[in-house]
């Protein structure tokens, strides 16, 4: 419980940083420690494996790639200007108050249910994988499709148009 | 160890899922409003997990893993798209992505 509560502390606080930042880079390094501490949730909570697959997926290829495009942009000192110019405290308050308010409803909603409590024995991968390649094994081709098809839109998206000029027409080529 | 109660970890949920609501509201950087969506993917999954552990399935990790390919797909594709936005206007302003031009 103790783990519990450090670590989703250390995670929300994570998440304020996060939300709170004008420079990107620190904005996901702050987030790499929101994830992690996510983890460590995860691990008290008896799921291992997805406690490594956070760390990898989400903290390693996730906000790498993120870092990738943000250093393929570019962005300069002005584009930290820029964002503090945005990101004004009147523009926060509005959002904030309303989340603030739905979120109180929520928790109330959750505490006046009894929900028990969580045993503590872990299920570990071999679980997991028994249930994914048994009951679920649509729901993993499914995901293969979708990953197909997220790699063909990154390339075709991603992909620079390239502009011939000739000397009496201009061409667009695909 | 005690036990950890369920409404410790769907409010833990819920707390994060409402920081990323906000940070997509508040920003006006498409990067950071995928990063925001990132934060609540992740939420989501946490509730999951917290739901599965409840009732020692391992049906809610299972759900982790799928929205785990799907943030991982979505994030693929959003970058592209950022990317190309960035080339077209020169800016990482959503509002000035209001105009289609074909």
């Amino acid at each position: 419980m103790v783990t519990f509560i450090i670590a989703g502390s250390v995670a929300v606080l994570a998440t304020i940083m996060v939300i709170t930042r004008y420079n990107m880079i620190h904005a996901l390094l702050y987030l790499v420690v929101s994830f992690l501490a996510i983890a460590i949730v995860f691990h008290v909570l008896g799921a291992p494996f997805m406690a490594a697959l956070e760390v990898i997926v989400y903290a390693g290829a996730i906000v790498v790639l993120i870092i990738f495009v943000i250093m393929m942009l570019n962005l300069k000192q002005e584009s930290v200007d820029q964002e503090r110019e945005w990101l004004t405290r009147n523009l926060l308050i509005g959002p904030a108050v309303l989340s603030i308010i739905l979120l109180a409803e929520l928790v109330y909603i959750i505490s006046i249910t009894d929900t028990g409590t969580i045993a503590q024995p872990a299920l570990d991968a071999k679980a997991v994988g028994l249930s994914l390649y048994g009951p679920y094994i649509i729901g993993v081709e499914l995901s293969g499709i979708l990953l197909m098809s997220g790699i063909v839109g990154a390339y075709h998206l991603g992909r620079q148009k390239k502009k011939v000029v000739h000397r009496f027409l201009e061409v667009q080529e695909k | 160890m005690t036990a950890i109660p369920v409404e410790a970890g769907l409010i833990l949920a819920g707390i994060l899922f409402m920081l990323g609501l906000i940070s997509v509201l508040i920003r006006r950087n498409i990067i950071f409003m995928l990063i925001s969506v990132e934060i609540m993917l992740n939420a989501a999954g946490l509730a999951f997990i917290t739901a599965g552990a409840r009732w020692m399935q391992a049906d809610g990790q299972v759900m982790f893993i799928f929205i785990l390919t799907m943030a991982a797909a979505e994030v693929s594709v959003g970058l592209a798209l950022i990317l190309q936005i960035y080339h077209q206007l020169k800016t990482l302003d959503s509002d000035a992505a209001n105009k289609m031009r074909g």
